[in-house]
């Protein structure tokens, strides 16, 4: 089941440069929520934030509260590994872990957190797979062919794969269909209608079109600021922002 | 080829160009001819002088004392696996456990000096090493031993893997490590099963390169593993290895010691070369080929 996510005067730093300011969110159970805005508006970092990613790199710093369900992931003693197993990632840039197979890849998340179980793999790897309608064309060469074998569009449903096989609470997906044809990413977009029965989503895309297919609500963010989060239908037909209204009419970024 | 082609553009290359383009080309060839030549030229040279003394014998049996004939070097061939083996289970978990440190957390005073240390312990001459294990190990135990030939191999082993595998789990691109985390995964168990494995190929090489060095090794074996004209199979006694019974015969007086160092030479580098090559056979089955 998805759970809610609440942000609260979430700031982030790269070194000395602030690029989120003060980022104020509340995004419902099983909702999917769009992130739109201009090239290096902090899209990526405030994904990144919500999975204890950011801090990974070094001389960053985040700062403000983010509550996962009830855990507040910032708290001191709440292990970033425990938040990263319950908030799945998919990347901008498809990474699939070039020297497993795709059956490994699928199995990586469970596997090396000591799942052994060798008949509940083989199908969650299944489950997964065809989730992300990779299955019909890998089915065949799962442990023979590795993860970097594959073309890219199909390494991103397989980095879609991957993630859900371990079966989060949350999916952060940053442009996953960046890198795919429009068939892929029609399948893509199918899937997160599935997905959201069982998963809280967020989506950052440069597609409007997708924005409004997928997402119930829409942020728009500009210079590392959240301007505008509402209905996706209210973004998109009345925003309350000239900003927003100025981005989306196509009239800058 | 590819001259006329371009060439049969609206521009014809001038005769300069065309000139200094195949001299280079020739200069490159010629390059890479004198740097096979001798490689093959020591072979060869080692196959026509030591193929004769190589028989059932040689393999199997000990020296035999000054004045008779025949003998051979299994023992050492034998007490070469074992120093070898000391050396590896020293050298290669030391040398890849430093390499994991530098790579992922060695950007700090202590990473410096590890990676300077490894540096300048790869320059050191071999026999400095050997008599720095002789008064560490040997002179405590009180009498020479094949661990301590282990250790001494095993320490000159170190610095090639470290700075190998180093070099190659920074060619592992972060977004790989982003994604092992990404999925829950503790660090050390995504640097060990992520990471580390992406860059498997390359740390294997770099393996096989320390070993095949230390294979070869005399001096730090001089006085740590000793040599011994006898079957031994205990690391705490003495033993004999290939390059020492090798350098043992060579300097003798007599021309059939003479015959059964090259014999030993040429068994040298074909031990060496099956076990590399059997190393990567090995290794390459159950992986996955990828770009990395
Ligand atoms: N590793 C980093 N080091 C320093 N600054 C960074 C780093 N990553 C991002 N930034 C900066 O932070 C700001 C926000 O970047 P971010 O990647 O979050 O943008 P984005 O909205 O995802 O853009 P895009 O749509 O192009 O992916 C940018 O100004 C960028 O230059
Ligand atoms: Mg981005």
């Amino acid at each position: 089941m998805g759970v809610g996510i609440e942000v609260r005067n979430l700031k982030a730093w790269y070194g000395n440069t602030e690029a989120l300011h003060s980022v104020n969110m509340q995004m419902g159970a099983n909702q999917v929520t769009a992130l739109i805005g201009p090239s290096g508006c902090g899209k990526s970092t405030f994904v990144r934030c919500l999975n204890r990613m950011h801090e990974t790199i070094p001389g960053t710093k985040v700062e403000g509260d983010v509550r996962i369900g009830s855990t507040d992931i910032y708290a001191n003693g709440t292990p970033a590994v425990e938040v990263r197993r319950r908030v799945g990632m998919v990347f901008q840039k498809p990474n699939p872990f070039p020297t497993m197979s795709i059956y490994d890849n699928v199995a990586a998340g469970l596997k090396l957190n000591g799942f052994r179980n060798r008949h509940r793999l083989d199908e969650i790897v299944e489950k997964s797979l065809k989730q992300a309608a990779l299955w019909d064309e890998v089915k065949d060469t799962l442990k023979k062919k590795s993860g970097a074998s594959l073309s890219g569009g199909q390494q991103q449903r397989l980095c879609i794969a991957r993630a859900l096989a371990v079966e989060p609470e949350v999916l952060l997906m940053d442009e996953p269909a960046s890198a795919l044809d429009p068939i892929s990413t029609g399948k893509i977009e199918e899937l997160i209608d599935e997905l959201k029965a069982n998963y809280t989503i967020v989506i950052v895309t440069h597609n409007m079109q997708q924005a409004a297919r997928v997402a119930g609500f829409t942020g728009f963010f500009l210079l590392g600021t959240l301007v505008e989060f509402d209905k996706t239908e209210k973004i998109f037909t009345n925003p309350s922002d000239k900003r927003t209204e100025d981005y989306i009419t196509g009239r800058f970024g | 080829m590819a001259s006329r082609a371009l060439g049969s553009g609206s521009q014809p290359i001038s005769w300069t160009r065309r000139l200094s383009n195949s001299a280079l080309t020739i200069f490159a060839v010629v390059c890479s001819i004198l740097v096979i030549v001798p490689l093959f030229a020591i072979f060869a040279y080692l196959v026509i002088k030591g193929i004769g003394s190589i028989n059932w014998a040689f393999l199997t049996q000990a020296p035999k004392p000054v004045g008779e004939t025949g003998g051979g070097m299994g023992n050492a061939i034998v007490g070469s696996g074992i120093i070898l083996g000391v050396a590896s289970l020293i050298g290669i978990p030391l040398g890849i456990g430093a390499g994991v440190y530098l790579a992922e957390y060695g950007r700090n005073w202590l990473g410096n000096a590890v990676r300077f240390t490894a540096d300048v312990l790869n320059g050191i001459p071999s026999i400095v090493v050997g008599i720095a294990v002789w008064s560490l190990v040997v002179v405590t135990q009180r009498h020479f031993s094949a661990l301590a030939g282990g250790v001494a191999l095993g320490i000159m082993m170190i610095p090639t893997v470290s700075r190998a595998t180093e070099e190659m789990l920074l060619l592992v691109p972060r977004t790989i490590r982003e994604a092992a985390w990404g999925l829950g995964i503790s660090q050390w168990r995504a640097t060990l099963s992520v990471t580390l494995k992406t860059a498997s190929a390359g740390v294997i090489t770099g393996v096989m390169l320390a070993f095949a060095r230390a294979a070869g090794e005399t001096a730090p074996l001089l006085f740590t593993a000793f040599g011994n004209q006898f079957w031994s199979f205990n690391v705490n006694q003495p033993m004999a290895a290939l390059p020492l019974q090798i350098f043992v015969y060579a300097i003798s007086p007599y021309d059939d010691w003479h015959r059964l160092a090259w014999a030993g030479a040429l068994v040298l580098i074909i031990l060496i070369v099956g076990a590399v090559t059997a190393v990567r056979v090995v290794t390459s089955r159950g992986m996955m080929k990828g770009a990395t």
